[in-house]
């Protein structure tokens, strides 16, 4: 295969692309083949992958239901006393 | 590599005849759409806010709001798009009331002392989620996200937290996609930096960040 090597900051550059999934099958194999060999790419590849599913499996701010019966009552009082407007509907 | 999106508000089959509904003044039917969404506006406020009871006004605020101009809700949107969008809105004004500045922008493009070079390599091992309680892990990732600048953690926070797409996420922050995946990496980056120094810190047994 004629695939130049891919240098750090290009892998860098590649990385949201390549954890979103959304790159070619020919850049992406491109990458693979720089993380075979590329250590510490690896290693940011892989944390920054942690990174996000970490904040994604651990939901930090999550609404208490006594809290969140409370603003929706608040919320629903509050749209009765209001009239969608009409406009554009 | 299997992607890691995540899609919220993917239950839309009937969406769109709630929000018809009301429109026409169902208050049940929006009843409705506040138990679908109340918890991502929720949470993409405390986000933005940093403040739980601005964040409990912009819920109340952004489904009031738009209660209120559902009217102008064209439909070729998803109406959680459109929704989020308001409770953006909302959020930033309630952070610029709080700081009382005028600065706080999603324009802001700022370099951080961090930039997006990657100093710290080393492999988290075990698993935080491991090692650490729910409660003092979720200490940590708040503490963390929390010195990210507004623009950068609003970013993050719609596309990997809740799920949005890069095309939602420029078009919710009035942003170009360019901007958005620039701002999506450095977070992602940034927020990998911080989170490796903690737990490779925690992984030597010393609490006070990296020694090697």
């Amino acid at each position: 295969m004629e695939t130049a090597k891919v240098k750090c900051t290009e892998f860098l550059k590649e990385l949201t692309d390549y954890l979103d999934g959304s790159l070619t099958e020919s850049t992406k194999a491109e990458l693979d083949e720089h993380l075979h060999w590329c250590h510490e790419c690896h290693v940011v590849m892989n944390t920054t992958k942690k990174t996000i599913e970490i904040y994604r499996d651990n939901q930090i701010y999550e609404l208490p239901e006594s809290l969140r019966s409370r603003l929706h009552q608040a919320i629903m009082t509050k749209c009765k006393g209001a009239k969608p407007s009409k406009k554009n509907a | 590599m299997e992607t890691i999106q995540k899609r919220a508000g993917e239950d839309v089959s009937d969406e769109l005849s709630l929000v018809q509904s009301a429109k026409a003044g169902d208050l049940e039917a929006f009843s409705e759409l506040v138990n679908r969404y109340d918890r991502n506006v929720f949470r993409i406020a405390q986000h933005i806010t940093h403040n739980e009871e601005d964040a409990q006004d912009v819920v109340q605020d952004a489904f009031l709001k738009a209660y209120q101009n559902l009217g102008q809700f064209q439909g070729n949107s998803k109406f959680y798009t459109w929704l989020v969008r308001i409770a953006v809105n909302e959020a930033l004004m309630k952070l610029r009331k709080r700081r009382n500045e005028k600065t706080v922008s999603l324009d802001e493009d700022v370099e951080t002392e961090e930039g997006s070079i990657p100093r710290e390599v080393a492999d988290w091992s075990p698993n935080p989620e491991q090692i650490y309680g729910q409660s003092e892990l979720g200490d940590i990732l708040r503490k963390t996200i929390q010195g990210l600048p507004p623009g950068f953690r609003t970013v993050f926070v719609l596309r990997d937290v809740e799920g949005l797409s890069t095309e939602e996420t420029a078009e919710m922050l009035g942003l170009s996609v360019p901007a958005v995946k620039s701002r999506l990496l450095r977070a992602r980056l940034q927020l990998r930096e911080r989170l490796t120094k903690f737990f490779k810190a925690r992984k030597n047994g010393d609490g006070q960040g990296e020694v090697h």
